[in-house]
């Protein structure tokens, strides 16, 4: 079925077609003014002005590894991280604690802990399958290098961005 | 010997002329032109555009003013590729052919009245040539521009250039009529084709779209002026939307039109060949502004009859040449300002606006003119 479509009546101004031109000038015009006279800003400079302020707290940027407030790796390197990242960008060799230490208890720690930031998606499921709460999805999102070695988070690096949380899972701790 | 020695001498002032005009203002403005389009319709679209090239190597941006630099540099640097299907002379002659008219008719432009330089007695007279036949050569000069594009079009041996190069040349070829006689008015008003004379006979009588001259205070506006304002205004619409056409800039751009025809006759051109289409573009609406500026809004003299043509003093000889650029600027403005407001034009509506509406309406303007001069004839 073909559909017609009706042809809208136009009044004289809009057959003389000049009028019509100079409105759409007289538009572009004022947004021109608009942005002249700062009233109105849309583009952000970005490496000047950032969002950062701005941004939600369940922003997904870059996975880091946390410290307790005792200054403790929460990380006890049970590897579910490392099995369930969709893209395997994390690498982890576990390590044990030696019996002198005051954490002996904990048993495990990382001994390497690699992000491979190409791979990563920022998808949040290591942060979200981690029984300790040990690896949490900061808000770095500008990961950048010149090279794919230096794309890769080591342990040093992911405690640099992630730093201290505190009160979280107090399982470790002496009892009181 | 000596008679060529003076032959030669004579040669120096029009070098001095060309270079200065050609090479020092017009290629400089064709590069920012390209720039201010591209900042003036980010400000009219509500974005930014280019601000960051600057100084190499420094933090310093001077809002993007290196832009164009850095954009000649990567068209010198890029891959010049020809095509294994194309005609070669003719693939490299019609990027040459598209830019040599568009500089060729600022020949006859005057770009300011005269400048008398100290310690020299003859002022001179700022045209490169000032022909009696100023208009014509220009209307000359500009037909030979389509050359280039149909040329482009045809030796391209591809079906998208090649549609660009036959929509470019009826456009080109219909518009220039109403082109043409859209000028015949204002010949008709000041009896002269030589550009300088028309220029300075507005000088003394107000523009042709601004005929006021100043009494000390008081305005003079004759009657014979006034009606005559009705068919200039009307050229003046019919020979800046022929511009357009003729220049191939937005509302008919038809023959580059992106969205149908990949790039239009330049799609088969890359490295500085492309930029030799793209920069022969601006050049040719430089040099139209020029003229549209030269023939219906005063050239290079102020309005109301202000200052003199510079005969006698350096001061308005330079003040000359600085409203005769400001105005052209103001001009490309115009033309950026249109090319991002109004869409594109169906190429039947394109050639019906010519054929059907230009066209007549500039004959009978022609006879409108010839009415009203009639009517205020002396003697």
């Amino acid at each position: 079925m073909a559909i017609v479509v009706k042809r809208p009546k136009l009044s004289i101004f809009e057959k003389m077609y000049l009028p019509a031109i100079g409105k759409g000038l007289l538009i572009t015009l004022s947004h021109a003014i608009k942005i002249l006279r700062g009233k109105k800003k849309v583009t952000m400079q970005y490496p000047e002005e950032k969002w950062d302020a701005n941004m939600p707290e369940h922003y997904r940027g870059a996975p880091a590894l946390v410290k307790d407030e005792q200054g403790r790796e929460r990380c006890v390197s049970c590897q579910l991280c490392e099995f369930i990242c969709p893209p395997r960008a994390i690498k982890i060799v576990p390590g044990e604690i030696p019996s002198d230490d005051p954490w002996a208890k904990v048993e495990k720690r990382p001994k390497e802990f690699d992000i491979d930031m190409i791979r990563c998606i920022y998808c949040g499921m290591c942060e979200e399958v981690c029984p300790e709460q040990a690896i949490y999805l900061r808000k770095d999102y500008a990961i950048t290098g010149l090279s794919r070695e230096e794309m890769v988070h080591d342990k040093e690096r992911l405690y640099e961005i992630g730093g201290v949380r505190e009160g979280l899972v107090n399982k470790w701790n002496e009892l009181k | 010997m000596l008679e060529f020695f003076s032959q030669l001498t004579g040669l120096i002032e029009p070098t001095i002329k060309i270079v200065g005009l050609v090479f020092l203002v017009i290629l400089p403005m064709v590069a920012y032109s390209v720039y201010a389009e591209r900042r003036f319709s980010a400000i009219l679209q509500d974005r930014v555009g280019p601000n960051r090239v600057g100084i190499p190597f420094t933090k310093v941006s001077l809002a993007g003013l290196g832009q164009p630099m850095a954009d000649g540099l990567k068209f010198i640097l890029k891959e010049d590729f020809t095509p294994d299907h194309v005609r070669k002379v003719y693939y490299w002659l019609a990027p040459a052919l598209t830019m040599v008219p568009a500089l060729l008719t600022c020949a006859v432009l005057p770009f300011g009245g005269y400048l008398k330089l100290p310690f020299v007695d003859d002022p001179f007279k700022l045209v490169i040539a000032d022909l009696d036949v100023g208009i014509l050569f220009v209307f000359a000069i500009a037909s030979l521009g389509v050359y280039g594009i149909v040329l482009a079009g045809w030796a391209s041996n591809s079906k998208y250039p090649f549609l660009g190069g036959v929509r470019s040349s009826s456009q080109m070829i219909s518009y220039e009529i109403s082109l043409g006689l859209s000028v015949i008015p204002i010949l008709m008003i000041y009896g002269d084709l030589n550009l300088s004379n028309i220029v300075q006979q507005q000088h003394e009588q107000g523009w042709a779209l601004l005929p006021i001259t100043l009494d000390g205070f008081k305005p003079v506006v004759s009657m014979r002026d006034l009606l005559l304002l009705i068919p200039l205004f009307i050229s003046f619409i019919i020979f800046v939307t022929s511009l357009f056409a003729e220049t191939n800039r937005l509302p008919f751009d038809l023959p580059e039109c992106e969205t149908e025809l990949v790039a239009g006759y330049h799609t088969e051109y890359s490295s500085m060949k492309f930029a030799l289409f793209f920069l022969g573009e601006y050049a040719a609406m430089i040099i139209g502004s020029g003229f549209a500026v030269t023939l219906f809004l005063g050239g290079w003299s102020l309005p109301f009859g202000w200052g003199t043509n510079g005969e006698d003093s350096l001061f308005w000889g330079l003040v000359n040449v600085g409203t005769f650029f400001t105005k052209v600027i103001a001009f490309i403005l115009f033309f950026i300002w249109v090319r991002w407001s109004i869409p594109r034009f169906r190429y039947d509506q394109l050639m019906r606006l010519g054929w059907v509406f230009f066209f007549e309406i500039a004959l009978v303007n022609i006879l409108l003119t010839a009415a009203i001069l009639m009517l205020f004839r002396q003697g």
